[in-house]
C-alpha cells in the first residue's frame, strides 16, 4: 500500500500511509482510540474505496478489483458479525453456503471449526445466549470457513476477558503457522509484542514507526529501575547517592536508568544500604512498545491489565 | 462473475430471513394478525353505519363487500413494514460488513429481506382473504380475474417491500425503521379502500382522487366484483412499477453508498 489517504467531509483520517506485508507473518498496525485503525482495515477489506494512492491485496488493487480481493480475504471486524437469532452451526452454515461449497464440504468444515473453537457443546443454541469469547470465537470461526489466505483482524480482543485474550492469541498464532497471512490492530503494545513480525504505529492518520518488536525498542532507551521512598528526607539523600534527578519529589518516586543487568540493581542497592537509605519499594522497567509509543507520540499507551511489571517490595 | 451466484446466494439470504421471521415470531405474526384486527374492528363496529352510507345502502354486508379489496391493500402495506425493521436490523449489526467483504452477489442481501417479505406477504393476504369470506365476503370474479387480482398484489407487495428496504437502508436505528413506513399504513385510509372519496371534502378528496393506492383499490374492487376495469388498471399497474423502479434504484444507492458502521 502506498501514499493512502482517506478523508470523511472536511476530516481527514489517514494522511499518506506506506506499508507491506510479508506472506504468512502477523502484522500488527497499533495506535490509540480514533487514529484511523479502522478506517485502514475497511479500505483493505473493501469496505470503502481509498481517495489517494495505490493499495493492493494478494496483487489486486482494491478499488478495481474488489471480487478478486474477497475471494482470499477474511475480515472479523471489531463489532460482532454473527447473526443472533441463528444457533453457532446455523451460523457455519451460512457462511459455507455463501462461499459456495460443496454440502458435504460444508458440513465437514462445519464439524471441524466448532470443535476446534470449542464451540460444539453450544452449537445448536442461538447465537444470542452466547458469551463474549463465545462469540468471538464464532465470528473467529465463520470468517475461517473460506479458508482466507489473508486474515483482517480489527481488535480482536478488545474487551475479552484475559484468559479469553490469551485462547485468542493461540488461535492467531495456529493460523500463521499453518500459512495465512495476519493483518491485525490493536490497541494493546502487549498484543503486538505477543504476536506481530511487524508493527507499524499509527497515530492521527499517520505511520509514526515501522519495524519488527525488537528494532522498535532499540530505538528508546527506555529501561529503568524506579524506587519509591518513605519520607522526603530518605528522598532527598538518594537523589544525591544515586545522582539521578529529583523530578517527582511529590510521589517520592526516582528513576535511575539501567540497561536491567543485575549487577547494576545490586550496585544501586548496596550504594543506598551503605548510606542507611531505605527504600520502600522498588520496580524495575525494561523497555517495551509503552515507552515506544510514548517516545514517538508524547502521549502514553492505552492501559494495559497485565503490563510486564516486576515488583518488588522490601 | 458474481452474478453466476445470484439465484444461489439470493436462496440462502431468503433461507436466513424465513428462519429469522420463525425465530422472532413478533415479526412474522404482526403482519397476520393487524389486518385481520383490522378487517373485523371495521366490518362489526363500523360496517353497520358505514354500509348504510355506501350507494344504494346495504348495511353491514354491502361494507364487507366494499372493504374488502381495501382491506387486501392494508395487508400488504403492514407486511412492507416488516420489511424496513429487518433491514434496518441487519444493517445496524456488523454481519453486514462480513456480507460485503464476501464474493457473493452483493444484491442478494436485499434480494433475500424481499423474497422472504413476499411470501410473508402471500401467507397474511390468504389469512385476510379467508376470513373475509367467512364473514360475509362475497366475490363474483372470474377465476381470470382472480388471477389478475392476485397479479396486481403482487405488483402492489413487491413496491412497497422494495420502498421498505429503502427506508429500512435509510434509518439510523430500527425504532426509525419501524415508524417511517407507518406512512403506507395509513395512505390506504386516505384513498378509495374504506369509504368513497365523494364522502370526503375538498382537498383530501382530491388527494384522495390522485394518490397510487386509489386506482389500485378501484382496479381490484372491479375485479373482485367481475366488473370492467378499464383505464384505472394501466394507471394502477404503472403506479406499481414506477414505485418499484424508484424504490430499486433508490435502495440499491443506499446499499452500496453506505458503509458498514
Amino acid at each position: 500500500m502506498s501514499g493512502l489517504r482517506k478523508s470523511f467531509g472536511e476530516h481527514v483520517v489517514l494522511n499518506g500511509i506506506d506499508f507491506a506485508v510479508a506472506p504468512a507473518t502477523v502484522f500488527a498496525l497499533l495506535g490509540p482510540n480514533g487514529s484511523g485503525k479502522t478506517t485502514t482495515v475497511n479500505i483493505l477489506a473493501t469496505l470503502l474505496s481509498p481517495d489517494a494512492g495505490e493499495v493492493r491485496v494478494d496483487g489486486h488493487d482494491v478499488a478495481r478489483d474488489a471480487d478478486a480481493v474477497r475471494d482470499v480475504i477474511g475480515l472479523t471486524g471489531q463489532f460482532s458479525a454473527i447473526d443472533e437469532l441463528l444457533t453457532g452451526r446455523e451460523n457455519l452454515a451460512l457462511m459455507a453456503d455463501l462461499h459456495h461449497l460443496a454440502r458435504i464440504d460444508a458440513q465437514r468444515r462445519t464439524d471441524e471449526l466448532l470443535e476446534r473453537f470449542d464451540l460444539l457443546d453450544a452449537a445448536d443454541r442461538t447465537a444470542a445466549t452466547y458469551s463474549g469469547g463465545m462469540r468471538r470465537r464464532l465470528d473467529l470461526a465463520m470468517t475461517l470457513i473460506g479458508a482466507p489466505r489473508i486474515m483482517f483482524l480489527d481488535e480482536p480482543t478488545t474487551g475479552l476477558d484475559p484468559r479469553s485474550r490469551r485462547t485468542m492469541w493461540e488461535i492467531i498464532r495456529g493460523l500463521v503457522s499453518d500459512g495465512t497471512t495476519v493483518f491485525l490492530t490493536t490497541q494493546y503494545l502487549e498484543e503486538a509484542d505477543q504476536l506481530a513480525d511487524h508493527v507499524a504505529i499509527l497515530d492521527g492518520g499517520r505511520l509514526v514507526a515501522q519495524g519488527t518488536p525488537a528494532e522498535l525498542k532499540a530505538r528508546v532507551p527506555g529501561g529503568h529501575i524506579e524506587l519509591t521512598f518513605a519520607d522526603p528526607a530518605a528522598y532527598r539523600a538518594a537523589t544525591g547517592i544515586l545522582h539521578a534527578p529529583a523530578r517527582a519529589e511529590d510521589a517520592l518516586t526516582l528513576q535511575v536508568a539501567t540497561d536491567g543487568n543485575v549487577a547494576t540493581l545490586r550496585r544501586v542497592l548496596r550504594e543506598l544500604d551503605d548510606a542507611d537509605v531505605d527504600v520502600d519499594s522498588l520496580s524495575i522497567h525494561t523497555p517495551d512498545l509503552d515507552d515506544v509509543f510514548f517516545a514517538l507520540t508524547g502521549r502514553p499507551a492505552a492501559s494495559e491489565p497485565d503490563r510486564e511489571h516486576e515488583e518488588a517490595s522490601r | 462473475m458474481t452474478a453466476a451466484y445470484a439465484l444461489r446466494d439470493s436462496t440462502t439470504m431468503l433461507r436466513r430471513n424465513l428462519r429469522h421471521l420463525q425465530r422472532y415470531p413478533a415479526l412474522s405474526l404482526f403482519p397476520i394478525l393487524m389486518p385481520v384486527v383490522f378487517l373485523l374492528l371495521f366490518v362489526y363496529v363500523f360496517g353497520g353505519t358505514l354500509g348504510n352510507g355506501l350507494a344504494g345502502g346495504g348495511g353491514r354486508g354491502a361494507y364487507v363487500n366494499f372493504l374488502t379489496p381495501g382491506m387486501l391493500l392494508f395487508t400488504v402495506a403492514t407486511a412492507a413494514q416488516g420489511t424496513a425493521i429487518s433491514v434496518a436490523k441487519d444493517m445496524t449489526e456488523g454481519i453486514i460488513a462480513r456480507f460485503k467483504t464476501m464474493r457473493i452477489w452483493q444484491p442478494s442481501v436485499l434480494a433475500g429481506h424481499v423474497l422472504g417479505s413476499l411470501l410473508l406477504t402471500l401467507i397474511s393476504l390468504a389469512v385476510v382473504i379467508a376470513v373475509a369470506l367467512l364473514i360475509g365476503f362475497h366475490p363474483t370474479a372470474a377465476p381470470v380475474d382472480w388471477l389478475a387480482a392476485i397479479g396486481l398484489l403482487l405488483l402492489l407487495a413487491i413496491a412497497l417491500i422494495w420502498l421498505s428496504v429503502a427506508l429500512g437502508l435509510t434509518a439510523k436505528s430500527v425504532e426509525t425503521a419501524s415508524n417511517t413506513p407507518m406512512i403506507l399504513i395509513l395512505l390506504p385510509f386516505l384513498g378509495s379502500g374504506f369509504v368513497p372519496v365523494k364522502s370526503m371534502p375538498a382537498g383530501l378528496r382530491w388527494f384522495a382522487e390522485n394518490q397510487p393506492f386509489t386506482p389500485i383499490t378501484d382496479t381490484l374492487r372491479s375485479l373482485l366484483r367481475h366488473h370492467h376495469v378499464g383505464s384505472t388498471g394501466t394507471t394502477a399497474i404503472a403506479w406499481c412499477l414506477a414505485i418499484t423502479a424508484a424504490a430499486y434504484l433508490w435502495a440499491r444507492y443506499l446499499y452500496n453508498r453506505r458503509p458498514a458502521h
